[in-house]
């Protein structure tokens, strides 16, 4: 059945009396014989309200017809999506013909239930020392960038795809779903590149949804996305790292529409439910009984004016387990990756590092690492304070351990792969700056077996 | 009579018009797939509902069916151990129905209608009985016995009584008469409404505490039987950890575990690893004391609601019988949020940050019903309330945070600079505080030691003193300090490290008994007054340093096993050596 006449347009939502819409239904909008969709957002008795993809400029009252599918937005599915480009709606746009249809999914997927799901235990090595050490990914985990405009999180997120590897028993099959979301063409196009030269692209379903394409998009391109990885992790077994850049321009974009909804707004503008839509994207990683795959989520948000306590980053780490955050003071540094490990953490980490995972000392030396660096920060305003002359030979040696952990540990090439061992044969090295004594995180046994006192000749 | 049907729908929020017998918090089921939701408000034309499940599919016109009960809860043996959804829906049987994901419109029952459950009747024929009495015991776990109370509203005599037995929940093993004639039959459920409070007869004054093991609360900062706790922090300083640590090792008979918008993984973890961890105590595998609800973020907005109202009400319920339960809510604020969500559906007046202005009454009235109380049976039992705060932006100035600081009598606050040089527990000791001192003072002078009260006061005035020392240390450094100045930076490392600081990955330091944590503070006191008095000799503090005695008594907590305490005598003598050794140096 078809509608003819609408009662109210404004630049994303179209307004029709009486319809026999279900709610969250996907609508067709024909408008002067081009076809776009549209999703019931509410109903009332006279009046159903329907948000629009796309854009709204060539809608008058009287030359749209409105057809009702009946079905909440579904996607087609089949192994075939990999290396494949597709835009924010999921309509492919690399030239090739549409998706060989192996079954529909919802895209707004359900809660996973709890007792079903399996706890991540196993890492992801991804060759770069200060997540490998420090704040260790594990399969299934969701570990979002906090960046900030201008910081290089696009090339450490590249860097994590190309060199993130299962492990040793690793004959898994390993997949990568990538989402973008408002972001710049430039962007898109590196990434694309970036899997086109370390020639996983064949691997590769690509969401893209730029900046200058429509707002209502974005709010599906991130569903697409996901609902593709858990078709792929849970039905096809495979192990699926989703990259989701950049959240913010999400979240911009959820706040858009409410307000064009006329919603009572909360913090900074953001509708009340940010929190609740942010979980039903990052909920949907995981690991469930049943099936050897996984999904592993890597968004990127940047920070509004490097603020990690604007309600964006600060409801994503509350949902997250974890979050590796960059800094702009070691960008300036010219230390790539620029990641401000204090701030850093995985809340997953403890459990899939260790003696059967990784090294018995990983651990240890980890807070070894954090609470030596963060005594750092007191000793360099010390410093600033008093000189660095006037600081006792302790104090020095502070500095010193702060200076090369940043210079060797934190800083590598953009191609440089370490593997776990060596990362953590590297966190003893610089720790032997420090006199045995300080090392307090550490148990005697350990500190027995792997302190050795370095100085700076060693570097 | 006239027939619901829906007249508005946005997202979790309905209007329903056409019947106008609602009453307020009454259940009710929606439409085909009988989504179930819950009277919020009640018009003269029309009545508005929150559904508890994804509303996707829902239209104009659905018929809504009342219930003509409150949303409640089944109350009975098979709830310990068990995990379930916000609104008591066993997530087990949701899995064997809907598999890996949660679908709308599943129904099952609360509680397994088939297991038999050996149950031992104590009440006898002829028996008068009331509201609360307990007529029957069962096993329910390794730990719990349930105790099968006369429900409300029922008194009179005891006609008929079933034997001891083996029987499943519906059996009926008992008929009551009242003085009017009527009949009841008494099974081994009840229901409750889970917005109102079960009652007792008195709310009794506090005075043992909820012993945690955890240093850092049972020596600085306890908490009592029956009291009330919030711990606030940020993402990252290890909320769900003290959670966990707190569910893991204090000694309540109960845990209710509530999951309340938080992350799918960690209601897993916890699954996983108390069925596997073994309670110090009793032996028993800790999920036999454990009911876990899990609402996790993704889940719907309304059941989040009313997750920690069903906790609530499970807590209450083995309360009654009388045991001591206690309730993690992680997190309150998650909860908030959700009031706020609504409210904003319902277009309802915002007051501070868009929370809904009756935010500080329903937090009132949540964690009142927290306390130490008599039973109506004449049992005494407690609920203990632990409710983590997530405040936006870590700030603790913001709505949730302020307003749960009125109606708790204990503030862990946990500090991002501590959590970020991987100091747990990251609570900090300057900005927390306890209302219970007072209280439990006579308990630890009786059980623990007479001068545990003195020794808790002084290291945190040592601890206050090094905060203000280190005012002058970030300006000019330590080295100018005088000695005994120093001193107190030494003996305030020993304390934040060996004490404060506990590992809860470390087989013994995860749970340390009291007297342990006696010892240790006696330890490290006499520490301090045998170096006092070799400073006030002449010794510098660099030659104490040099001594290696404040490393050691450091590691007391990893080197002294909980099982073998004597070895705790010996550091006094230690620490006489290393007095006498440097006395006459």
């Amino acid at each position: 059945m078809e509608f003819i006449g609408l009662n109210e347009v404004n630049s994303s939502f179209i307004i029709l009396e009486n319809s026999n819409a279900a709610y969250d239904e996907i609508v067709e909008i024909k408008v002067n014989g081009h076809k776009k969709l549209g999703k019931v957002v509410q109903i009332e008795q006279d009046k159903t309200i329907i948000q629009v993809f796309g854009n709204n400029d060539d809608v008058s009252l009287n030359n749209t017809k409105i057809k009702f599918t009946g079905q909440p937005m579904k996607m087609k599915l089949s192994d075939e999506i990999l290396g494949r480009v597709f835009n924010g709606m999921g309509q492919p746009i690399d030239g090739l013909n549409e998706i060989y249809e192996e079954c529909r999914r919802n895209i707004n997927g359900s809660s996973i239930n709890p007792v079903s799901r399996t706890y991540p235990k196993n890492y992801i090595q991804t060759g770069i020392s200060a997540i490998d050490g420090l704040t260790t990914l594990i399969r299934g985990q969701k570990l979002p960038i906090f960046s900030g405009n201008g910081l290089p999180h696009d090339q450490l997120a590249a860097q994590i795809i190309r060199q993130a590897t299962l492990g040793i028993n690793s004959n898994e099959k390993f997949g990568i779903v990538f989402a973008a979301m408002g972001v710049k063409y430039d962007v898109a196009d590196f990434f694309k590149k970036t899997f086109e030269e370390s020639g996983a692209i064949e691997r590769v379903a690509m969401f893209l949804n730029l900046a200058n394409d429509s707002v209502a998009e974005r709010i599906i391109t991130p569903r697409l996305a996901l609902t593709a990885a858990e078709y792929l992790a849970y039905e096809k077994n495979m192990h699926i790292l989703v990259v989701l850049t950049d959240m913010t321009a999400y979240a911009e974009a959820l706040r858009e529409i409410s307000s064009s909804k006329g919603e009572i707004p909360s913090r900074k503008g953001y509708p009340g439910y940010l929190y609740s839509e942010l979980a039903s994207l990052f909920e949907r990683a995981g690991i469930v009984r049943g099936t050897s795959g996984s999904v592993t989520q890597i968004p990127i948000l940047t920070m509004p004016n490097d603020d990690i306590t604007h309600p964006i980053p600060d409801l994503t780490g509350y949902i997250t387990e974890g979050q590796i955050v960059l800094d702009r003071s070691l960008s300036q540094k010219d230390i790539y990756p620029p990641i401000n490990i204090l701030p850093s953490l995985s809340r997953l980490m403890k459990d899939g590092i260790g003696k059967d995972f990784t090294r018995e000392d990983h651990q240890d030396l980890a807070n070894q690492i954090f609470s030596a660096y963060a005594h750092v920060n007191d000793v360099r305003a010390l410093a600033s304070v008093i000189g660095e002359d006037e600081l006792n030979e302790l104090d020095k040696s502070y500095i010193k351990f702060g200076k090369f952990f940043e210079q060797y540990y934190l800083g590598q090439g953009k191609f440089e792969n370490r593997s776990i061992i060596e990362t953590i044969d590297l966190g003893w090295k610089i720790l032997g700056l420090l006199p045995k004594s300080e090392l307090d995180r550490v148990s005697t046994k350990i500190l027995d077996k792997y302190y050795q006192p370095t100085s700076e000749s060693d570097f | 009579m006239s027939q619901a049907i829906i007249t508005k729908i946005n997202a979790t929020v309905l209007t329903v018009s056409g019947y106008d017998d609602f009453h307020l918090s009454e259940m009710v089921t929606i439409g085909e797939k009988k989504l179930i939701g819950e009277v919020i408000k009640i018009n003269k034309s029309n009545a508005i509902i929150q559904v508890f499940e994804d509303t996707s599919g829902l239209k104009l016109f659905d018929k809504v069916y009342p219930s003509g009960k409150a949303l409640s809860v089944t109350l009975g043996p098979g709830i310990i151990g068990n995990i379930f959804d916000g609104i008591e829906r066993p997530l087990v049987s949701i899995e064997k129905q809907s598999g890996i994901f949660i679908s709308s419109g599943v129904h099952v029952s609360s509680l397994d209608e088939e297991k038999l459950w050996p149950v031992e009747i104590i009440a006898k024929l002829g028996d008068f009985v009331k509201h609360g009495d307990i007529i029957a015991t069962v096993r329910e776990t390794s730990f719990i016995v349930n105790k099968i109370m006369i429900p409300e509203n029922i008194s009179g005599q005891i006609i008929e009584i079933a034997d001891s037995g083996e029987f499943n929940i519906k059996k009926i093993l008992a008929v009551v008469k009242n003085k009017d004639g009527e009949k009841f039959e008494i099974t081994m459920t009840q229901t409750w409404p889970i917005r109102i409070v079960r009652p007792t007869c008195k709310k009794k004054s506090v005075n043992r505490p909820l012993i945690t093991g955890q240093r850092i609360i049972d020596s600085m900062f306890p908490i009592a039987k029956g009291g009330i706790a919030a711990i606030p922090g940020g993402f990252g300083t290890g909320k769900t950890m003290m959670q966990h640590q707190l569910a893991k090792w204090s000694d309540a008979d109960i845990i209710v575990y509530i999951g309340c918008g938080e992350r799918g993984n960690e209601m897993t973890q916890v699954l996983e690893d108390f069925s596997k961890l073994i309670d110090p105590r009793s032996g028993c595998p800790l999920m036999d004391r454990t009911v876990l609800i899990a609402n996790t973020s993704n889940m719907p907005v309304a059941a989040r609601e009313a997750s920690i109202y069903t906790g609530i009400t499970i807590a209450e319920y083995y309360r009654d019988m009388g045991y001591h339960v206690a309730i993690m809510a992680d997190s309150t604020s998650r909860w908030a949020e959700a009031l706020r969500e609504l409210s904003g559906r319902l277009e309802e007046m915002p007051a501070e940050e868009g929370f809904p202005a009756y935010l500080a009454s329903r937090l009132a009235s949540f964690y009142e019903r927290a306390g130490y109380v008599e039973n109506l049976n004449g049992s005494e039992g407690s609920i203990t309330i632990i409710g983590a705060v997530s405040p936006q932006g870590g700030d603790l100035s913001e709505p949730v945070t302020q307003n749960t600081k009125r109606f708790v009598r204990c503030f862990w606050t946990l500090d991002r600079s501590l959590a970020y040089a991987r100091h747990f527990p990251a609570i900090q000791w300057l900005t927390s505080y306890t209302e219970y001192l007072d209280d439990l003072a006579l308990w630890y002078e009786e059980n623990v030691g007479e001068n545990f009260m003195d020794n808790r006061n002084q290291l945190l005035k040592i601890l206050n003193e090094e905060s203000e020392l280190m005012e002058i240390v970030k300006l000019i450094g330590a080295d100018v300090l005088p000695d005994n100045q120093k001193l107190i930076l030494q003996i305030s490392k020993v304390i934040r490290l060996g004490f404060i600081q506990q590992n809860a990955y470390h087989n013994f330091d995860t749970y340390v008994p009291l007297e342990k944590q006696m010892k240790m503070m006696d330890i490290i006191l006499y520490l301090y007054e045998k170096s006092k008095l070799l400073i006030n000799i002449g010794i510098p503090m660099r030659v104490l340093n040099s001594s290696g005695i404040y490393d050691k008594v450091i590691s007391i907590k990893y080197d002294v096993p909980n099982d073998n305490l004597q070895m705790l005598d010996d550091y006094f003598l230690q620490i006489d050596n290393f007095y006498d050794k440097y006395k006459n140096a």
